[in-house]
């Protein structure tokens, strides 16, 4: 079973930062294809968080198909992301540095090239879960 | 879904002042509205209005479809927890769940025990030996074991320590979820419900600023800054909340549910605490009457 955390500061929503963390859990093998997640009542008696925020959640988890939810008894994961996603990581970081290497070229100073990641980055997530 | 609150063209006078006036709502049930304003504005006399504590003397207010302390039925249907927690000094806490049976028809011996065993408390102990932390926990104790459809608290984290505050709203949505109650809660400080509520009414100098889903909230309103400019040549879909000026630049708090698509303007997302305090700074008069009266831009040389 995994236990959830948040990040007041992170700036991310609550119900984003759950969602991360159980991808995150996924990918690196903390959580195994039929493993249960924490009930919602479980995750608001630990977080003092909105039930609502956990079953968004789990919705959106549940519409990624990486959780499933049988009635009555609880969410179970089943999907894997470890393997999957791995393998893609070495192009991925290697187009990441041919772009952070034509940013520079560019002019761009460090502060720069993160406000420029993060922006793009934040608004992609948004239209994503529109 | 009915609505747990509605209230038409609601007030209350004392005297000549107006502890709250033209207050007018209608909150869907199963949420955790938080209730946030500085002190004064008008909180408690709003969820006295609402649990019969108090009669309007303006407009009209429905709770659960029914009248507030109309009758017995009524009463059952709400929990309050009145400000500071209250419990009596001199009884023990196996009193006090005794108190809670012989009180209310639809008492739950059984979960107040059961909840009372998990915070380890003593049940020959007196509330007057008890922390603020136990008191609280113990107030919220008897409110849920009555279960209410709607539970009512007053400011119940205001004065609890860090520790017991987490604790105390751990366990109010751990209820929240096991009795599938709708609550209201209120505060001075947005940053104590931030994370519990997903309704949120602003009260400030006995009116309803702003009152809305939170998700809502959230997405329709956008901080803008840019090249100095007068506000009122904004779009009219877009309703200052709050305006700032330097001599070069712009900064405005805007409620629209359109698109941003002017490149002048840098947008950036509020947090729930930046919102509530741009409601809470100098109303712009678009903010609660809706209309276009625009404040005239000053000119600073």
């Amino acid at each position: 079973m995994i236990e959830f955390h948040l990040d007041t500061r992170s700036g991310l929503s609550p119900y984003l930062q759950l969602v991360r963390q159980v991808r995150q859990a996924l990918r690196l093998g903390l959580l195994r294809e039929g493993d249960q997640l924490p009930t919602v009542k479980e995750v608001v008696a630990q977080l003092a968080i909105n039930p609502n925020t956990v079953l968004k959640a789990y919705r959106e988890l549940e519409h990624e198909g990486l959780v499933a939810a049988r009635p009555g008894v609880g969410t179970f994961a089943t999907a894997t992301l470890a393997d999957a996603s791995l393998a893609a990581h070495g192009p991925l970081r290697q187009d990441l540095r041919r772009w952070l290497a034509k940013a520079r070229r560019a002019g761009l100073d460090e502060e720069s090239i993160e406000a420029l990641f993060m922006t793009t980055f934040r608004t992609a997530a948004e239209e994503d879960i529109a | 879904m009915t609505a747990v609150i509605q209230a038409q063209g609601l007030g209350k006078r004392y005297g000549r002042r107006w502890a709250l006036s033209d207050c007018t709502l209608d909150i869907p049930a199963g949420r955790v509205v938080g209730l946030v304003g500085p002190n004064g504005a008008g909180k408690t006399t709003l969820l006295h209005l609402t649990v019969g504590l108090l009669a309007p003397t303006t407009g009209s207010i429905q709770v659960l479809g029914g009248r507030p302390a109309a009758n017995p039925a009524q009463l059952a249907k709400v929990g309050f927890v009145a400000q500071d927690s209250p419990t009596y000094t001199g009884l023990s806490v196996a009193d006090h769940l005794k108190l809670g049976a012989r009180l209310n028809p639809g008492w739950d011996a059984a979960l107040a025990r059961d909840r009372i065993g998990q915070l380890g408390l003593d049940p020959g102990r007196r509330a007057g030996q008890l922390s603020g932390g136990q008191r609280a926990q113990l107030a919220l104790t008897l409110g849920v074991a009555k279960q209410p459809e709607l539970l009512i608290l007053d400011e119940p984290v205001a004065a609890l320590d860090p520790l017991a505050r987490r604790e105390f709203l751990q366990g109010l949505m751990e209820a929240t979820v096991e009795h599938k109650l709708s609550v209201v809660l209120s505060s001075h400080l947005v940053s104590d419900l931030e994370r519990v509520c997903d309704y949120l009414i602003v009260l400030v100098e006995s009116r309803v600023r702003v009152a809305g889903e939170v998700e809502e909230l959230l997405a329709t309103h956008h901080r803008l800054s840019g090249p100095r400019r007068d506000p009122t040549l904004l779009p009219s879909d877009q309703q200052v909340v709050a305006a700032s000026h330097t001599d070069r630049q712009t900064t405005l708090i805007v409620r629209t549910d359109a698109p941003i698509h002017d490149p002048a303007w840098t947008v950036s997302q509020l947090s729930l605490e930046d919102l509530v305090l741009a409601y809470m700074g100098k109303p712009t008069h678009t903010a609660h009457t809706g209309r276009n009266h625009r404040p005239p831009l000053e000119v600073q040389r």
